[in-house]
């Protein structure tokens, strides 16, 4: 395995709606499991990934309770890569740019997140190994 | 000169601008950069042995056949090949599965990264 490395992803999706969100933590997962530095600056609808509120549903449809419906929930796919990334011996740092969360009264993250700028998604950047901006499509 | 990981994510059926990402990796390619064109999510739907990229109203779009003769090396998601039920063994020739890690080999090596 190579050297331990920082890599900065810019997320802008919303969750729930592309695989694109999926994907994006699928890779930040691998680089978690590497023990890697990882910066995320989530941009637009992305900020609201790891919203607090977030909570699981039953499916009437289907005749399932929350709990057998067992909707997966992004803001604890957040908290796990967070977790991966920190047992591996790595730092996560998950800064929400704070006029979309403003616009979307997301302001309510899970413990973690911090609110910042795209000023932040520049030092991230400049301070990293490689960079990978993942936009809307 | 820098290198490549070049990400598609997007099936070429469903939007004319592959092309265009398609076009880019074949230019830095014959300008001397080492590119990788790694396929995922519905992008993988152009990797299925029979599919034609460039037919019928994507005739601008290079082949990823003739992509990879011409020195891209093109990967297909793993996970996104088993989600689709696409068998790696009916893949375009040059086209070879990969797992989503390679993105993060090629970040790591310090390839310049472009999605989409």
């Amino acid at each position: 395995m190579m050297g331990k490395k920082t890599l900065t992803f810019m997320l802008m999706d919303a969750p729930f709606e592309n695989a694109r969100t999926t994907t994006a933590l699928r890779l930040i997962d691998i680089a978690a499991r590497r023990g890697y530095d990882i910066n995320v600056f989530a941009y637009e609808g992305a900020v609201y990934m790891p919203l607090a509120a977030q909570a699981k549903h039953a499916n009437a449809v289907h005749g399932h309770d929350a709990a057998q419906e067992d909707h997966p929930l992004p803001r604890e796919w957040v908290e796990a890569v967070m977790q991966e990334t920190a047992r591996n011996g790595g730092k996560f740092d998950w800064v929400n740019c704070g006029l979309c969360v403003d616009e979307r009264g997301a302001a309510e993250a899970i413990p973690g997140v911090r609110r910042g700028s795209p000023a932040d998604f520049w030092k991230m950047a400049g301070a990293s190994d490689n960079v990978l901006v993942i936009p809307t499509k | 000169m820098a290198d490549y990981i070049l990400i598609e994510s997007r099936d070429p059926f469903e939007s004319a601008e592959v092309g265009s990402f398609l076009d880019l990796a074949d230019g830095l390619a014959k300008e001397g950069s080492a590119v990788t064109l790694f396929l995922v999510q519905n992008a993988v739907m152009a990797a299925r042995h029979g599919a034609h990229v460039n037919f019928p109203d994507n005739s601008h779009v290079r082949s990823l056949a003739a992509l990879a003769a011409n020195g891209v090396k093109v990967l297909a998601d793993s996970f996104s090949l088993q989600e689709r039920g696409i068998s790696p063994n009916r893949l375009i020739a040059g086209i070879t599965v990969a797992p989503l890690s390679a993105v993060i080999d090629h970040m790591a090596a310090g390839r310049k990264a472009l999605w989409h």
